[in-house]
C-alpha cells in the first residue's frame, strides 16, 4: 500500500482529502503545516504528498523547497493542491521540484487523474 | 411525455445523426429539451416534439434539437493509452513511411470541443522530428454550437484539470480570467469542420491516423457498419484508426483488423495495406 501526507491547515480539507485518498487505496497521514509536514517526513518519507500553499507557521512552497533539498526528499511524488489558481504559482511551485499541480476545489476525479498523471496508480 | 411525442424526438435524432434513444431516455430528452422549447418560445417539451411531428419541421429546430441531444462529454488525453501509442508507435511508423512527402493527416472525427485534436497537436508539438512537417489535423462534429467551443480554445478550471497533465498547461495556455486559452501556435494546427458522419467524407481528403472515440457506441450495428465503412474509404493503405475503449470494430466491420502488439489500434483488412506498396496521403 502506498502512503500519502496530507498538509492543509483546513481540519474539513483534510477529512475530504483523506476519504478519497483511502478509496484510492492509500495510507494517509495529515500534517497541519510545513514545519508538521517535515516532521512526519523524517519518520517516515511517504510515497506522495498533497501539499496546500498557504499555512501558518510553514507555507507548502518554503516546505517544497527544504524537503527537496533534505535527505531522501527528492523521492516523494508531490502534488499541490491550493486556492492559488495562477499562472505565477503554478510556475513557482513546479520550479520548486512540485510534479503536479491542483486548483482547488478538488473531487475525487481531478486527485485520481493527477496521482494517475503522475504514476502513483 | 406521450409514447408519440417521444417517439418523434426519437425518429428525429435517429434520421439525422444516427443516435439511438430508448425510452428509458424519456428524462434526458425532457431536461435537454427544455432549453430548446423555451428558445423556440414553445410552451413546453411536449410542443416542441409535435413541431418535429410536422412534414417539414424547420431545419434549425431539427438542428438544434439533435445538439441538445448528442453528449459532448470528452477530455484532454481521453483514456492516455492512445495518445501515448500515437507517440510510441504511429507516428514513429509515420515518420518513416512519410519521409519524403513530409505530410501527415489526422481526422478526429466527433471531436466535440476539441481537447481530442488538441491533446494531439500538443504531441506532434512535442515532437521534434516533426519540426519541418505539415501537420494537418482536422476534426469535425455534427454540433456547429460545440466546433464554435472547440474552435474558441478556451476552457474552464474544471476541463483543463482534466487529463491535461500541468507541464503542458504551463507551456500552451495563457489565463485569461477564470478561463484558460489555448496558444495560436497549437490552435492552428487544427482545423474544424462541420461534418456529420452519416455522410460520405471524400471531400475531407485521405487521412493517415483517424481518431472515432466515444461515439459509435450511441449507434445501432448497420449505423456502426456503415461509418466504418466510410472511414475506411478515406484512410491511406497502411492508415490507423483509434476507437474509444468500449468500442470495437470485431462482429461490425470486415474492412478493418486489430494491429497486433497495439490494443485499441486498427489497420485496414485488405492484403493492399498489409503487402502493397505506400501510398501517400493527399495533402
Ligand atoms: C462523447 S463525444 C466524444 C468526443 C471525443 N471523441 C472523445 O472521445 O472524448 C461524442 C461527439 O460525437 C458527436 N456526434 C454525435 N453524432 C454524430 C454524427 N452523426 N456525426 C458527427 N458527430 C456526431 C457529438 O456531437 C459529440 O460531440
Amino acid at each position: 500500500m502506498k502512503s500519502c501526507l496530507v498538509v492543509d491547515d483546513s481540519r474539513v480539507v483534510r477529512v475530504v482529502a483523506r476519504r478519497i485518498l483511502e478509496e484510492l487505496r492509500f495510507e494517509v497521514v495529515e500534517a497541519e503545516d510545513g514545519r508538521e509536514a517535515l516532521e512526519r517526513c523524517r519518520e517516515h518519507m511517504p510515497d506522495a504528498i498533497l501539499l496546500d500553499w498557504n499555512m501558518p507557521v510553514m507555507n507548502g512552497i518554503e516546505f517544497l523547497r527544504t524537503l527537496r533539498a533534505a535527505e531522501g526528499g527528492a523521492a516523494p511524488v508531490v502534488v499541490f493542491c491550493t486556492t492559488e489558481r495562477d499562472l505565477k504559482h503554478i510556475r513557482e511551485a513546479l520550479a520548486a521540484g512540485a510534479n503536479e499541480y491542483i486548483m482547488k476545489p478538488f473531487d475525487s476525479d481531478i486527485i485520481a487523474d493527477k496521482f494517475g498523471q503522475t504514476g502513483l496508480i | 411525455m406521450t409514447p408519440a411525442e417521444l417517439d418523434a424526438v426519437a425518429r428525429t435524432v435517429r434520421r439525422e445523426c444516427g443516435l439511438v434513444l430508448t425510452p428509458d431516455k424519456a428524462y434526458l430528452v425532457d431536461s435537454r429539451l427544455m432549453p430548446v422549447a423555451r428558445r423556440w418560445a414553445k410552451p413546453s417539451v411536449e410542443a416542441l416534439a409535435r413541431e418535429l411531428m410536422a412534414p417539414d419541421p424547420p431545419r434549425d429546430l431539427v438542428r438544434e434539437v439533435v445538439e441538445a441531444m448528442v453528449t459532448n462529454e470528452t477530455f484532454f488525453f481521453r483514456d492516455r493509452k492512445p495518445f501515448d501509442q500515437l507517440k510510441a508507435f504511429v507516428l514513429p511508423r509515420l515518420l518513416a513511411a512519410r519521409a519524403d512527402r513530409r505530410v501527415i493527416r489526422i481526422w478526429c472525427a466527433a471531436c466535440s470541443s476539441g481537447q481530442e485534436p488538441y491533446s494531439i497537436a500538443m504531441i506532434c508539438k512535442e515532437t521534434p522530428q516533426l519540426a519541418n512537417w505539415k501537420v494537418e489535423i482536422v476534426g469535425t462534429d455534427i454540433s456547429t454550437e460545440i466546433l464554435r467551443q472547440a474552435e474558441a480554445g478556451s476552457y474552464s478550471q474544471f476541463e483543463v484539470q482534466r487529463g491535461l497533465p500541468i507541464q503542458l498547461l504551463v507551456k500552451h495556455f495563457e489565463q485569461q480570467g477564470d478561463r484558460w486559452q489555448l496558444d495560436a501556435s497549437i490552435r492552428s494546427m487544427v482545423s474544424f469542420r462541420q461534418f456529420n458522419l452519416l455522410d460520405p467524407p471524400d471531400r475531407l481528403g485521405t487521412f493517415d491516423v483517424v481518431f472515432c472515440r466515444n461515439v459509435l457506441i450511441y449507434f445501432d450495428l448497420p449505423t456502426k457498419s456503415g461509418i466504418l465503412g466510410r472511414i475506411a474509404s478515406v484512410m491511406a493503405p497502411d492508415g490507423v484508426l483509434y476507437l474509444g475503449g468500449a468500442e470495437t470494430v470485431l462482429g461490425v466491420s470486415d474492412r478493418f483488423q486489430p494491429v497486433r502488439t497495439q490494443q485499441g489500434v486498427y489497420e485496414l483488412a485488405t492484403p493492399d495495406a498489409r503487402q502493397g506498396p505506400v501510398r501517400m496521403a493527399a495533402g
